[in-house]
């Protein structure tokens, strides 16, 4: 028999993702033996590789490069997460914030200058922020569902990055193949490293910057307040005299930005070109991180962290043990559903069924 | 280019087998939201349905036990909706999301050795004499059998909905969920039993796109048309005629793209594909001005104790 708590429970809310974490080793473990792979060692191989392992020197930066992008997405996820309204097309405003970004900075090649780089960084939040405006807008003024329409432009964008990669930003010098001029090679558009080596780019610093100012907005800024109270008490909220239309385009447009920063970040540092198959999912990931981290900004670090090791320690095992891409994809996916389920306990306590009174 | 390659009985006999997917999977999901319960699912859902029923019917030989199999995995997915949202009590959306990563995960790990196989063809339906009135016959006759029963599925569940008492029973869970308990309906029981009518629907709608639509396998197929079909639930303001005239509009905009896309019209294949998309944004944004017919208890949590 279930309890409603008076208070959601505190130990419990730090405890569930571990409790998730560790339910989703027990069940991926048995979904790589069913696959055919030692679980153990295919765990260990994820898990304990890419931080501890022989080539870790190797795959440590990675952890930044990887998790950059999903901590900045989730963080702008989050807030709106709280508020309940609902930005899952993160990865279209990804894509967008790359295309503008990378647009910008083409748009001076091959000027060398220090201001094309800053340049690039406003390009990309505001190619992001404009893509996420859309389904803000049209909910603030018709109502429609911002759910079904950011989900949907993500499809738009998908194509819209299609074709300028095959037309608008092709490589002139690329011998007619699809995808950008590499940024790698323009040093005043490049995202480099800032200590070779290190994997520390502009986006990592980015995605710290957004932590501290998510943490400080959300626990000392009256913006931040109306967001939790929202969330926690709508009908609260509206007597407090919270404007809920500049919640919803500050939420959805916040997010947007940093999902385009991080599209921006990425493309022109790691990934170096604008091509169709640029976009790997972060920005469907960054839910998933965004609920482990329990939508809250360390708690999201963390869950970046966790997550891009999945991501790193997914392609070590996919090389080395020959697990195939999509199992970590269903891993990720299983710790949503965990923590989704164990978060029971943070709301409501089991009780002995007593005899019903009627 | 050359509209006039573009066979106008060919367009429209395509379109029906373009929108029964989308008519499928939004049925079902009008029954889930019917009943107070919003599954964002359906995508993931979908593609779980269409792997499961491409397999077991490459598998058997018979793309019947392929369509049942494609049910039974759909409404496998769901039961795990089942046990987030209506047993752990977790958010609706959250649960919905999880769904769909999950799915597209699970499907793309399950369809590994299925990429490039052919599947058995079901064959159409061929009735003497009406199949073979010219226009009409090719239209509306010549089809295969769960294009027919996706129609007939959206009558049922008009007919269900409006007439019968188990249809006033799950309206009335939907629209006061405290009320219905009151009344000694088991709400709990009553919504489980819709998410799994609408994970059998969407799992059907995969599976049309997999073995008869395209019919091949391929990861992330089903692109999106779980989300149209969430989409279309809200233009049919939770009525099932409405449903199927939507469905049949959407199926018409991705033919009509497609034959345009192969016409060679100037305009770019992207922004072509990108249409249906765009108008279903269109779409919901002339429709969202009137809620009143939405459930009144839609994606609200249930638990009997307060």
């Amino acid at each position: 028999m279930l309890e409603k708590r008076p208070q959601p429970s505190k130990a419990w809310s730090y405890a569930t993702p571990l409790v998730a974490v560790l339910a989703t080793m027990l069940f991926g473990g048995v979904l790589f033996a069913i696959l055919g792979k030692n679980p153990i060692e295919a765990i260990g191989t994820i898990f304990w590789d890419p931080l501890f392992g022989e080539f870790s020197f190797y795959y440590r930066p990675q952890l930044l490069v990887k998790g950059a992008p999903l901590v900045l997405i989730a963080i702008g996820l989050s807030l709106g997460f709280r508020a309940g309204i609902w930005n899952i097309g993160a990865e279209g405003q990804y894509i967008m914030g790359a295309i503008f970004g990378a647009g910008a900075g083409l748009a001076f090649y091959p000027l060398d200058a220090w201001y094309i780089f800053p340049i690039m960084v406003i390009a990309g939040a505001f190619g992001g922020w404009i893509w996420a405006t859309i389904p803000a807008f049209l909910k603030v003024r018709f109502g429609t569902n911002e759910i079904l329409v950011s989900l949907m432009l993500v499809y738009v964008a998908e194509q819209m990055l299609a074709s300028v990669s095959l037309g608008l930003l092709k490589n002139p010098e690329g011998f007619g193949f699809p995808g950008s001029r590499n940024f790698q090679s323009y040093d005043s558009g490049h995202n480099a490293e800032l200590i070779a080596g290190s994997g520390m780019h502009w986006g990592v610093v980015a995605a710290f910057i957004a932590v501290i100012f998510a943490y400080v907005l959300l626990n000392r800024h009256i913006l931040g307040f109306h967001i939790r109270l929202t969330g926690e008490a709508p009908r609260a909220a509206k007597f407090a005299g919270v404007n809920p239309a500049r919640l919803i385009l500050f939420c959805l447009g916040l997010s947007g930005a940093l999902a385009g920063l991080a599209g921006m970040f990425e493309v022109s540092g790691p990934s170096g070109v604008v091509s169709i198959d640029f976009n790997v999912g972060y920005g469907f990931t960054a839910i998933i991180v965004a609920f482990l981290g329990r939508l809250h900004p360390v708690g999201i670090l963390l869950a970046g962290g966790l997550m891009a090791l999945t991501y790193i320690g997914g392609e070590i095992a996919q090389s080395q043990l020959g697990l195939p891409a999509a199992a970590i994809q269903v891993f990720q996916g299983m710790l949503l559903f965990f923590l989704l389920a164990f978060d029971l306990l943070t709301n409501y306590r089991i009780r002995a069924a007593r005899s019903e009174v009627a | 280019m050359d509209l006039s390659e573009i066979n106008p009985v060919l367009l429209v006999a395509s379109l029906m087998v373009a929108a029964t997917p989308l008519l499928l999977a939004a049925i079902g999901e009008l029954v889930v939201e019917k009943a107070g319960v919003l599954n964002l699912g359906v995508e993931g859902m979908m593609i779980v349905g269409a792997i499961s029923g491409f397999a077991i019917s490459v598998e058997t030989g018979s793309p019947w036990l392929g369509f049942i199999a494609a049910a039974i995995g759909g409404a496998v997915l769901s039961l795990l909706f089942v046990l987030l949202t209506q047993f752990a009590l977790a958010n609706q959306v959250a649960s919905g999301l999880a769904l769909t990563l999950f799915g597209l995960g699970f499907s793309a790990l399950m369809g590994q050795s299925y990429v490039g196989v052919k599947p058995p063809s079901m064959g159409e339906i061929h009735i003497p004499i009406i199949s073979d009135i010219p226009v009409i016959g090719p239209v509306l006759f010549q089809h295969d059998p769960i294009l027919y029963l996706g129609i007939a599925l959206t009558a049922a569940v008009w007919a269900v909905l409006k007439y019968t008492r188990v249809g006033l029973i799950l309206r009335a869970v939907g629209e006061n969920h405290d009320a219905a308990h009151a009344l000694g309906y088991k709400v709990i029981k009553i919504r489980i039993m819709a998410i799994l009518f609408g994970g059998a629907c969407a799992g059907l709608g995969g599976a049309y796109i997999s073995l008869i639509r395209v019919p091949q396998w391929t990861e992330g197929m089903t692109a999106g048309v779980g989300w149209i079909a969430l989409a279309l639930v809200v233009f049919a303001s939770w009525k099932p005629w409405r449903a199927l005239l939507g469905a049949y509009l959407f199926g018409g905009i991705t033919v009509l793209q497609l034959n345009l896309q192969a016409a060679g019209v100037a305009i770019p294949v992207e922004y072509l594909a990108m249409s249906p998309y765009i108008i279903t944004i269109l779409v919901l944004v002339i429709l969202s001005a009137d809620k009143s017919s939405a459930p009144a208890s839609l994606g609200r949590i249930f638990h009997a104790s307060h």
